[in-house]
């Protein structure tokens, strides 16, 4: 499947470059589904040239653009920012524009498909409502009762800041929630993006409804669902640690207070 | 006429709505309206992707305010540094909202709940950024107010998080693909154009929608995608602005685009100039620190225009570095890992994901990346939209980078965009809230989706053989060609070459996707005729301009002219958009720059 094809088309590389980066074909192997035709989906082949530095999403283009125009999937920035196109590739959660096709293991097809537990609208694209009504749910807003003081900001010391820094960093992709095996047999459960969310606020020293989140969450499909399997975290293209901010919601809740 | 049509009425498959205010577009922009219109109108926000996955997201640097928290600054100092920055094309009583309602723009979005990174006081820090200076180009100055390097990501989850609690009504996933336009009677028997409402596809069922409004704003962002090396995301292309141009409504200064310094090698993903500002140096091959020759005061963070040139420079000047001497190193392994671990963590990340370099331990290949459209929609002060240098379009407004008020001139400097967006965004919620409260529904025309319904069916239904992609990839090809950092007119005529025939071979695309949901083959190919649209603009702009100024740089005329052309180009649609000639069909006229207190005088950093 990795036979070399070509030298990379950078103008006057071959020649003085050190090592000319070649191409190679891979196969991907990709769950497609047609909603006006398809009753169940099906996986289709598409052998693709790409070089070892393109992203996932790079041999999704090419196959779009040059091959077959009606696979369909998400993307816009196309640098793990916007959280568009969170898929599983080879049966895990990622982005497809922050997987380097150098990072998976070429000689074997790459198999693609929809991320798991929300309903599938078409190829790759699930409908990502039920997703944003947990996430709108836990009130991801600040809610203060104090006024701030006339045209200035609220003070909040650099350690305070800290407490809720890495739950900050969340783009919504939908990838550590449709990872986890409880939202896979309970879609009623909030998820773990949802509660990245609450926790950005439970621990932001400015806001005041904590309490309304934490009990939000103790709710029987809140964070006692979750049975710690770490899926999350791993999905988690942010790096966020998912399920130690679980952890401390949990703790607030047992606590009291965050 | 159909005057009224009830809300939620399904006439020939065609969802009617009705609205006092339509936003198109859920970026920084558009949001940042939502949150002034939504509490006091009936407000709809349309926007082709769901609000966060908007490109403000992907923003890193921070967003300017003479806040003084970390030393002496004030509005005033920000206000010439813009004109300076933009090459006093910048309109200065623009520039002046701009850096006083900075302050409160950026409070605003902390009273919201924007976490930024804070000083041992617990105040807003600041940074430093290209061309902000202290008393009038002194030294750099500390003014841009940030979140680590995701201060555009911080922006946009904070707005839409007030607008969840708000319970602002989102159309999301419609691309809304045409403005309409009534006419009214206005004063002293004239008539007067006035928006009636916008027609949108919806992806999720392919059906189209007429949402009826008494005001449109329009926030849809930029149109970098005319370019292939772009730190822009593939949905920028400009179908706001390509609406617009369409309904022959003019567009200022498209020929002023700037280029980035610093985007990652072959990628053109950005690295913030908020690395230069924590102190990352530029290097040739040979390791020299080669901006100390072209800005000796300010160096690495001269404004962006002269920063890209000089690049570009060096390298052909055969300094490159790299197997080719085709790029320039970004060098930060003297910041330390503590440094871009805490203040520069995702570029620190983009570097190692996509170019295989720590620059912790070394410096990372760069080259410019077309970034920002200085140019765009012309709209006063009040974001009300123009039909020429002096007549607005009373409902119609504008805001963001689709918009061109003009505070960037032709070279915006960096963190005054986030900035743009939120100043500009509010004032256009305001106004358009004020103007409902007193204006009338305009009549929709007969069949408004008809037009869209024509266009969208033809593609589907072409028997063309060419491809969308194929047509893209030549385009922005030799857009970088041939209209990047140094153009001539000889490559713009090259160019201008190019996109006739690209637009003659358009008229024969393909769409493989014959469905009716989810069908982005055909929006793909809707969104190709926007970019081919927009950039035979920019090019015929660029044309016209014989001077170099900002981000507008000729080759064949390397000095600024302010004699013959410290002016605005207004671009118009007339007579028939197809003919072959782009003179043919594309008008251009002048207007005049508002000059307050800063006469032209010759950029030295
Ligand atoms: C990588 C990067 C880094 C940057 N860093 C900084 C920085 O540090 N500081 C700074 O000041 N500026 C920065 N900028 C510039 C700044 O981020 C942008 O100019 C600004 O965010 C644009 O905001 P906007 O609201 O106008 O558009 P966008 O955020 O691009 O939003 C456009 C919206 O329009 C919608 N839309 C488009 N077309 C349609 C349609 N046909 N129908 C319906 N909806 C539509 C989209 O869905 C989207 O919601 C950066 C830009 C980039 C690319
Ligand atoms: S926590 Fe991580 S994986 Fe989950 S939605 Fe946020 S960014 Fe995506
Ligand atoms: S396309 Fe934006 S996260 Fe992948």
């Amino acid at each position: 499947m990795s036979t070399a094809v070509a030298d990379a088309p950078a103008e006057g590389q071959a020649s003085d470059a050190p090592e000319a980066i070649k191409s190679f074909v891979v196969t991907l192997i990709i769950r497609r589904f047609d909603p006006d035709v398809d009753t169940e989906p099906h996986w289709q082949d598409f052998d693709v040239e790409v070089y070892p530095t393109d992203r996932v999403l790079d041999a999704l283009h090419k196959i779009k653009w040059d091959q077959d125009g009606s696979l369909t999937f998400r993307r816009s920035c196309a640098h793990g920012v916007c959280g568009s196109d969170a898929m599983r590739i080879n049966g895990r959660n990622r982005l497809a524009c922050k997987t380097l096709i150098k990072d998976l293991d070429v000689q074997k097809p790459i198999y693609v498909e929809a991320i798991k537990g929300l309903p599938l609208e078409k190829d790759l694209v699930v409908d990502m409502e039920p997703f944003f009504a947990s996430y709108r749910e836990v009130q991801p807003f600040l809610q203060a009762n104090s006024t701030p003081p006339e045209g200035k900001e609220r003070i909040q010391s650099v350690a305070e800041r800290a407490r809720f820094d890495d739950t900050t960093k969340c783009i919504l992709c939908a990838a550590c929630t449709s990872s986890c095996p409880v939202f896979w047999t309970d879609g009623q459960y909030f998820g773990p993006a949802a509660i990245v969310n609450a926790h950005r606020f439970i621990f932001d020293s400015r806001d005041d409804a904590s309490q309304v989140r934490l009990d939000i969450l103790n709710d029987k499909e809140g964070v006692w669902r979750c049975r710690t399997t770490f899926n999350c975290t791993d999905a988690c293209p942010r790096g966020i640690q998912v399920t130690q901010a679980i952890a401390e919601v949990k703790q607030a809740i047992m606590r009291g207070h965050a | 006429m159909s005057e009224q049509i009830a809300d939620g009425a399904v006439i020939d498959g065609v969802h009617y709505h009705q609205f006092d205010i339509v936003i198109v577009g859920a970026g920084g922009g558009g949001m940042r309206a939502a949150i002034e219109a939504g509490p006091h109108a009936k407000t709809a926000v349309i926007s082709k992707l769901y609000p966060t996955r908007s490109h403000t997201g992907a923003a890193q640097g921070g967003m300017a305010a003479a806040l003084s928290n970390v030393e002496e600054d004030n509005w005033e100092w920000h206000t010439y540094d813009t004109v300076k920055g933009g090459d006093y094309l910048v309109d200065q009583d623009a520039a002046e909202i701009l850096a006083k309602e900075a302050i409160d723009a950026v409070i605003d979005l902390e009273n919201m709940g924007l976490p930024f990174n804070r000083t041992p006081e617990g105040k807003i820090d600041q940074r430093r950024f290209g061309g902000h200076t202290r008393d009038h180009g002194k030294a750099a100055v500390r003014r841009a107010c940030y979140a680590a390097d995701r201060t555009g990501h911080m922006i946009l989850q904070t707005l839409f998080q007030n607008c969840v609690k708000l319970g602002i009504n989102f159309f999301n996933e419609f691309y809304v693909l045409d403005l309409l336009i009534g006419e009214v009677d206005g004063p002293d028997g004239t008539t007067q154009k006035r928006p009636s409402g916008v027609v949108a596809y919806e992806l999720a069922t392919g059906e189209l929608h007429v949402f009826q409004s008494k005001a449109v704003i329009f926030a849809t962002g930029g149109f970098g995608k005319i370019f292939k090396t772009t730190s822009n995301a593939h949905t920028l292309t400009g179908d706001g602005v390509g609406i617009i141009w369409r309904k022959r409504l003019p567009l200022e200064d498209m020929e002023f685009f700037q280029f980035h310094p610093t985007g990652l090698y072959g990628l053109g993903i950005l690295l913030t100039e908020g690395a230069r500002g924590e102190g990352a140096i530029l290097r040739n091959a040979s390791g020299e620190r080669f901006m100390e020759r072209y800005a000796p005061t300010i160096k690495d963070l001269a404004p962006r225009d002269i920063v890209a040139r000089s690049m570009v420079q060096e390298v052909l000047e055969g300094r490159g570095a790299g197997p080719n001497k085709d790029y320039v190193y970004l060098d930060c392994t003297h910041l330390g890992a503590e440094v871009l671990e805490t203040k520069l963590p995702d570029i620190t990340e983009f570097a190692r994901t996509y170019l295989g370099v720590d620059p912790v331990v070394e410096p990372v290949p760069v080259m410019p990346t077309a970034h920002y459209a200085m140019g765009g929609i012309p709209t006063t002060n009040n974001a009300e939209v123009l039909s020429d240098n002096t007549t607005i379009v009373p409902g119609l407004y504008a805001a963001g980078e689709c918009a061109c008020v003009s505070v960037h001139g032709s070279n915006r400097l960096g963190t005054n965009s986030l900035l743009d967006i939120n100043v500009f965004g509010k004032r256009s919620g305001r106004n358009a809230v004020e103007y409902v409260k007193t204006a009338e529904f305009v009549p929709l025309p007969d069949n408004p989706a008809a037009g869209v319904r024509d266009m969208l069916e033809g593609l589907r239904t072409s028997t063309g053989t060419e491809r969308i992609a194929a047509i893209r990839k030549e385009l922005q090809e030799q857009m970088d060609r041939n209209a990047q950092v140094f153009r001539t007119d000889d490559t713009l005529a090259a160019v201008t070459e190019t996109i006739h025939g690209l637009r003659e071979r358009y008229r024969n695309v393909q769409v493989q996707d014959k469905g009716k949901r989810f069908n982005t083959d055909l929006l793909e190919a809707v969104e190709l005729g926007f970019l081919l649209d927009l950039a035979e603009v920019v090019v015929f702009s660029a044309r016209n301009r014989k001077e170099s100024r900002g981000g507008h740089m000729r080759d064949d005329y390397p000095k600024r002219d302010d004699e013959n052309y410290m002016k605005h180009t207004m671009a118009y649609l007339t007579g028939d958009p197809h003919s072959s000639n782009p003179a043919d069909h594309i008008k251009l006229d002048w207007k005049p720059v508002v000059i307050t207190r800063y006469q032209p005088m010759e950029r030295k950093y």
